[in-house]
This record gives structure tokens, sequence and C-alpha cells, in this order.
């Protein structure tokens, strides 16, 4: 039996993040701004939006986004019609909804066999109570700087918030995603009817994605807040610190 | 070197190559169960290739949804058009009585056929969604006849793998596999909502698919062509959709 500890430095320190948690954490990062780039550039072929089975031209929306589109049928009020980006926006939405889905899983499965999921997402009893959380949402709300002891952990909101996006946004938004598929609700039809029919689950996915860039912007923004290069270099090499001693 | 570093260099290289095999073996069975789509070539083929595949896997017998009477769309949207050319306007003003259209490629006998002699078989009335890949969508009650009646009527060949199919515009054809060519719901279809079926929406003769967009399921069909092999094709890619950028398979 080889002794594999002396190979392994005796200065070894813990890591923030794990390499999984880091690779998957970047890949669903590539992934997302693919999805939302093809995806604006899909939504801008049909600046409307509908609720229940069918809606069109001759139909009245539920609501319209104000911008010019790529397509003359569209009736936008700009006196221009922008070039059509669809196919490559297709190809590139479905690869990187491949790509996200897979890594999504392989996270999944990660963070239930590993304990990331109860260690680090899942908030402890104490984490719950009103107190806690009313001290927690006034510490974001004033903008204040994390300790430093939260460089080493997420707080409950954080992990609320963590929980919510990983385990109903991105589902639903896979959910409705598929629900568009033709061929998909052939063979799981109540993927489109729980939703209320194909156009609801367009305006869904819409909105579940407006979330979703929500969540990004807070998630820079606190990013920023609690020290960008720190944090980053945490999410990169899983070292933790301070940007003291970062720089 | 260490010993970990050396079982660490063994197991990586054993992984490796089962990884390798295991992609290898994946490709081939792929290919043997025609699970890889004509255009899996280039950057976008493996998102492609997993879309095709899994669908065809989860998809291949079920039906596209049917609606009742009273979810039909008020109006069926005629989508925007090029001009006709003046082949068409000439059939046009015979009351398509002239149109034709042949079938041939690997049939046990090609044929032509008019508009009365699609209509003489048996007809079949489906109401389903036509959605395109813009995002608007209307649901119509479609009447023709099922494609897999004429390729029975032709004697289509057991070793065809795939439907190409031509619109009077030189510029649009597409194909399909044979799950979606003998597919009950896929029609030759020449009626809508119980009248003829209007230019707009492809009259006099239009290719209905209805578990893939709207683009698939091409106007003023005048040719069908049955074959074991896209490559012959336009530029092999399977269709005019790829060509244009377009993905071949849209059944998402």
């Amino acid at each position: 039996m080889p002794n594999s500890a002396s190979a392994v430095p005796a200065t070894t320190v813990k890591s923030r993040h794990s390499a999984l948690v880091r690779l998957t954490h970047w890949i669903t990062t590539i992934c997302f701004i693919a999805l939302l780039v093809s995806g604006i550039e899909i939504l801008i072929s049909h600046p409307r939006f509908y609720w229940g089975e069918t809606g069109n031209v001759l139909t009245q929306p539920l609501f319209r986004i104000p911008i010019p589109s790529s397509r003359a049928l569209v009736p936008t009020g700009y006196g221009y019609v922008l070039p059509d980006q669809n196919g490559w926006s297709r190809y590139l939405h479905f690869q990187a909804a491949w790509a996200l889905v897979l890594t999504g899983l392989l996270y999944a499965i990660f963070s239930l066999v590993s304990g990331h999921l109860r260690e680090n997402l899942l908030p402890g009893k104490s984490g719950l109570s009103w107190r806690v959380l009313s001290r927690e949402i006034a510490n974001h709300l004033r903008f204040k700087r994390p300790s430093e002891d939260e460089a080493w952990s997420y707080n409950v909101l954080q992990r609320l918030t963590y929980l919510l996006v990983i385990f109903v946004l991105f589902p639903l938004v896979i959910w409705s995603g598929l629900a568009m598929s033709l061929a998909f609700v052939s063979a799981f039809p109540a993927t489109v009817t729980l939703l209320g029919g194909q156009q609801s689950a367009r305006t869904i996915h819409f909105f579940v994605s407006l979330l979703l860039v929500l969540f990004l912007l807070v998630h820079v923004v606190m990013v920023f807040l609690a020290g960008f290069w720190s944090r980053t270099r945490a999410m990169i090499t899983g070292k933790a610190g301070t940007d003291k001693e970062g720089t | 070197m260490s010993d970990l570093s050396r079982r660490k260099l063994i197991t990586t290289g054993i992984a490796a190559t089962a990884g390798v095999l295991g992609l290898g073996t994946a490709a081939h069975l792929a290919q043997k169960y025609g699970l890889v789509p004509p255009d899996h070539g280039g950057i976008w083929g493996i998102g492609e290739t997993l879309t095709y595949a899994s669908q065809r896997l989860l998809t291949r017998h079920s039906l596209a949804r049917e609606f009742s009477r009273s979810q039909i769309s008020k109006r069926p949207v005629p989508n925007e058009m090029p001009p006709l050319n003046d082949g068409y306007k000439r059939l046009q003003a015979g009351g398509f009585v002239d149109w034709r259209l042949s079938v041939d490629g690997l049939v046990d006998r090609p044929g032509r056929f008019s508009l009365a002699q699609l209509k003489s078989y048996p007809s079949r009335s489906q109401i389903t969604q036509l959605a395109c890949e813009e995002g608007w969508s209307y649901i119509a009650e479609w009447h023709g006849v099922p494609l897999s009646h004429v390729l029975d009527v032709v004697g289509a060949q057991p070793h065809a793998r795939y439907v190409v199919y031509y619109s009077i515009d030189p510029e649009w054809w597409e194909s399909i596999d044979m799950a979606d060519a003998l597919h009950p719901q896929t029609f030759l279809a020449y009626g809508l909502n119980g009248d003829e079926l209007p230019t707009g929406n492809g009259g006099p003769l239009r290719l209905r698919l209805p578990r893939q967009l709207g683009y698939k399921s091409v106007k003023f069909i005048t040719r069908v062509t049955i074959t074991d092999n896209l490559k012959g094709f336009g530029k092999g890619l399977g269709s005019a959709a790829p060509e244009g950028g377009y993905a071949w398979y849209a059944g998402i």
C-alpha cells in the first residue's frame, strides 16, 4: 500500500470553493451569456408576447416590447427591419442549453453526493429565524460590506437565493423552453398544458429569463461589494482571502 | 516518479482511452440508428446531434397535439412571402388543373399526381398548431392525404431513409427522415378550415409536418424524391435551411 499522504504537501489549505463548483460556475456563466445573447436575437424576430396556445400579428398581444424587429411582418412603428440573426442564434441557444443542462446535472449530483448542498446551500436551523433573516436583509439593504468570516461561507440570504436560482428558476426556464418544442410536447403534452399553452410557455420563459438576469446583476453587484478580486479569485483558484493580501 | 503520480497517470490514461472508445462507439451507433442529422458538421454539430438524437428516441411515434374546433385561430396567418414566380401564376390562372406532384427516387412506380388524384385518396384532417421559429403560432384544421399513403402508392423501397420535397419556389426545399415521412400526421395538405388551401398558406399543396416548425412545412409542393443519402442534394446539408444558416431538424 503506497503512502499517498506523503505526496500531498503538508501546507494544503482548504479551498473556498471545490474544483467542481468552480468549473461548473464558469461553464454556467459562459452558457448563460450565450443563451442570453441568442435569446435576445430570437426575441427580436417577434417582440410580442401572448397568453394561451396561440398568438401572432393578427391577434392582440398581452404586451409588446418597444424595439424594432428583424421581420417586416411585425408592426413595430419603426421604419426599418433589423437583419435576421435567428439561424445561428437558434443553433447557439440549443447548443448552450445542452452544455448548461449537462453541467447542471453534474453539479446537482455532486451537490447531493459531496454534501455541498447540505453544508453550503441549505440554511441551518438558526439561520432561518426571523431575527437572523431580518438582520441579513437589513445588512443587504444598507449595502454593508460583509464581515471577514463571510468569505468562508454563504449567509442565509445568499443560500436562499442560490437555492431559488438553482432549484426553481433554472428548472423552470428549461421546462418552459422544452414546452415550446413541438416534437417534445408531442411525447409529453403535459409539459405545455400545465403552463397554459405554447404562447404562455414562451411568456413564462421570457419572465424567468428576466429574473435570472436580475439575479446575475445583483450577484455581480454583491461580488463588487464584498471585494471583486478576492471573491473572483476564490471562484477561479479556490483561494480565499481579502483584497489586501491578494493585491 | 512517485506512486501517486504513476497511479494517476495510469488512471487518466485508462479513462481517456475509455472516453475515446466510448465516443467512437456512440458515434457509430448513432449513425447506424439514424440519430445523426445531415447538418452535423461544424461548430453547432454537437448540439444539433444531441437534440435530433434525443428527440428522435423520445418522439419516434408520438402524435402532435390536436385541438378542438373551438380553438381554431380566427385568421390563419399567411406569412410574408416572396412574389410568386410565373410558373405558379400560370398554374393559378388555370385553376391548378395542371398542377402536378412528381414522386421519384427510390420507388418502384414513379408517378405524377394531379390534385384531383391526390384528393381521390382517403382524406384525413387534423387540427394542429403551426408554430414559426420566430415565436408566433396559430391553430388550423388541415385536410389532406397522409404522405405515407402516397409513398405506398409509388412503392417506396425498404432502404429509403429520407424524403426530399420541393416547392415551386426553387429556393425552398426540405427533407425529413422516414420516422417523420411515415408519421400519420405528415400530410400533403390541400385544404384549410374546410376550404381549399389559400395561396397565402401554401395552396394548392403544402407539406404539413406538425411536429416541426413552420419552415419545414414547405408551401407549393411540386416534387417529392425518396433517397437513402442526402449527400447529393444541394450542398449535402439535407435541405435549404442549413444552407441559409438554419437547423435541418426543427422539432424545437
